[in-house]
């Protein structure tokens, strides 16, 4: 038992992980050491908040006695509450601002309907994953996007740099540039789990059952007027309402009465991962792309073969000869897996590749783990070994969501 | 005065835990075990070791401030009955939903026992973890290493900073 590791159990990573000073756990770093703070930090605080360091954010791990368990278990059961304002919410706007998202995205975005959102990667040069995130269009020249914080720096660079460029385009000049708003201090709550709907019923008269996974409408919520996104990061049925900053704790309040349950990141990481869900750093990096991810289907098919998105040579690339590596599932006999474990060739005991997320299933008491293999043993039911404090442990892979998806898709 | 009368008690129900084996064995030995001597050590790793004169045996525990610190234990990895370990060997694991914890042996010697309970029942190391949720038993190689480990007090401090 180490010391060190006590700090550590506060934080997201698994000692192996830390000891062989693996790059991924950058998402939690801070360049300066002191921690920014979300508008509802004393909130969490005066509900007794166990406050840790989460990519560059002084965050909620857990509130008050409830265990990390319990707390998940209340949420696949009834509902919790997430402070998701850590995360970086954005507008593109302006004419062309259509366009300009297709090309820093390979998403399909002319053709998604308004008021409508898709999960997207932002894609350096060679294909690689910069950022996933969530855009949310508006209309045709309004577009909502939200990328994670510990990719604040890279993605705001990224963003200015591609807007330079794109700005001085004949077409930006012609039809009109594009102009990024980011929505600073903007509150960002994660209503999630299968009462999430009634609880939020009871304070709007917006009809949720209209309002179907992926959609998204500005409601009246007990009279403040909120964005309000079908969806989340459990798996569950939910909401991801942006707030404006005046408002963020009133609204907290409001909806953290019971049966909701506030709920920190110990139980947040849980839940996603289970829902076969990726965490930037640890799942994703620029090292990776969609195609090894296994977002593939993030690409609509006429943008794989001719989208002209930034790198799209090194997608095609991959989707013609097959990817190197591919992102699997994996159900781990014995001790959990975690980020950093290899994972071994069943006979020849080579390393074919390792985990990236990895923890004992509070639902399904198994030890479920993602990571990735070498291409050619990604099939579901391979056997597998991972090495787990130097024992080789038996694993098979597992098709992801690990636990089935709850989303509301409507009442037909 | 409170916190010292309930330290007492859990160093008495791990004495007698440790001293059963003697018990059984010997009459002769139950006679000599009036004057055991049990000592209680911590590590900077947030282990307790209580090690009990008469048998040479030291029963090693993850203390009370490092299970509230870990969360919900679902899981304990220990090591093999009979294994040779050297001090600050990873003898085993304890695991909560978010990380693993390495457990380091924290005296040379043999591993005597293990606590199969925690296979079925994790959570005895967070209701009761200088109790009922023991890790191993470690016949000590050599005793002086116990002397070297931290008193209550120090340990206390150690928690502190």
């Amino acid at each position: 038992m180490s010391s060190r590791i006590l700090a550590k159990t506060l934080t997201r990573s698994a000692h192996h992980a830390a000891k062989q000073a693996r790059p991924t756990l950058r998402c939690m770093a801070t360049e300066s050491g002191a921690l920014r703070k979300t508008g509802l930090y004393d909130f969490h605080v005066e509900n007794g908040a166990k406050m840790v360091p989460f990519a560059g954010f002084s965050m909620p791990l857990s509130y008050g006695s409830v265990g990390a368990v319990a707390s998940h278990h209340h949420v696949r059961k009834s509902a919790g509450l997430f402070d998701v304002g850590h995360m970086v919410q954005s507008n593109f706007l302006g004419p062309t601002a259509t366009q300009f998202l297709e090309w820093i995205t390979p998403s399909g975005l002319a053709s998604l309907p308004p008021y409508s959102s898709t999960l997207s990667v932002l894609l350096n040069e060679h294909g690689g994953i910069i950022d996933d995130t969530v855009i949310t269009k508006h209309a045709s020249d309004a577009f909502y996007v939200v990328t994670n914080a510990g990719r604040r720096d890279r993605d705001l660079a990224w963003f200015k740099e591609k807007l330079e460029e794109w700005n001085k385009t004949d077409l930006a000049k012609k039809e009109g540039g594009v102009e990024h708003e980011i929505l600073e201090n903007w509150g960002l709550l994660a209503l999630q789990g299968p009462e999430a709907a009634q609880v939020l019923q009871a304070y709007t008269s917006y009809d949720l059952t209209e309002l179907t996974f992926g959609k998204s409408a500005y409601l009246t919520v007990e009279g403040f007027n909120l964005h309000v996104a079908r969806g989340g990061y459990t798996g569950e049925d939910g909401f991801e309402i942006s707030i404006p900053p005046a408002e963020t704790i009133e609204v907290a309040k409001l909806l953290s009465k019971s049966p909701v349950q506030l709920t920190g990141l110990g139980a947040r990481d849980s839940l996603r991962l289970e829902a076969g869900m990726c965490l930037y750093g640890q799942d994703l990096t620029e090292e990776i792309t969609p195609i090894e991810a296994g977002l593939t289907w993030v690409i609509p098919k006429d943008r794989r073969e001719t989208g002209n998105f930034i790198g799209a040579e090194g997608v095609r690339k991959h989707l013609k000869e097959g990817p190197p590596k591919r992102r699997v599932g994996l159900v781990v006999e014995g001790a959990p897996a975690r980020q950093g474990a290899t994972i071994l060739h069943p006979e020849t005991n080579e390393a074919i590749g390792a985990v990236t997320s990895g923890i004992p299933s509070p639902t399904l008491s198994k030890n479920i783990a993602m990571g990735y293999v070498r291409s050619g043993f990604h099939k579901k039911n391979t056997e597998l070994l991972v090495e787990v404090r130097g024992k080789a442990r038996n694993a098979k892979i597992t098709g992801m969501p690990f636990v089935p998806t709850n989303y509301y898709r409507g009442s037909a | 005065m409170f916190n010292a009368l309930r330290q007492a008690s859990k160093s008495a129900t791990l004495v007698r835990v440790a001293r059963r084996p003697a018990t059984a064995a010997s009459p002769l030995r139950t006679f000599q075990s009036v004057r055991t001597v049990v000592t209680k050590r911590y590590t900077q790793d947030h282990e307790a070791v209580v090690f009990d004169d008469s048998t040479g045996v030291g029963t090693v525990a993850i203390t009370d401030y490092a299970q509230s610190s870990l969360g919900d234990v679902v899981f304990v990895e220990l090591p093999t009955v009979g294994s040779v370990v050297n001090q600050g060997d990873q003898i085993g694991a304890v695991e909560s939903v978010k990380a693993a914890s390495d457990i380091y042996a924290p005296v040379s010697g043999t591993v005597k026992e293990i606590n199969e309970e925690l296979n079925s029942q994790p959570g005895l190391l967070n209701k009761s973890p200088e109790g009922d949720g023991w890790l191993c038993k470690i016949e000590l190689s050599d005793t002086e290493e116990i002397t070297k480990l931290m008193t209550e007090d120090a340990y206390k401090e150690h928690c502190e900073h």
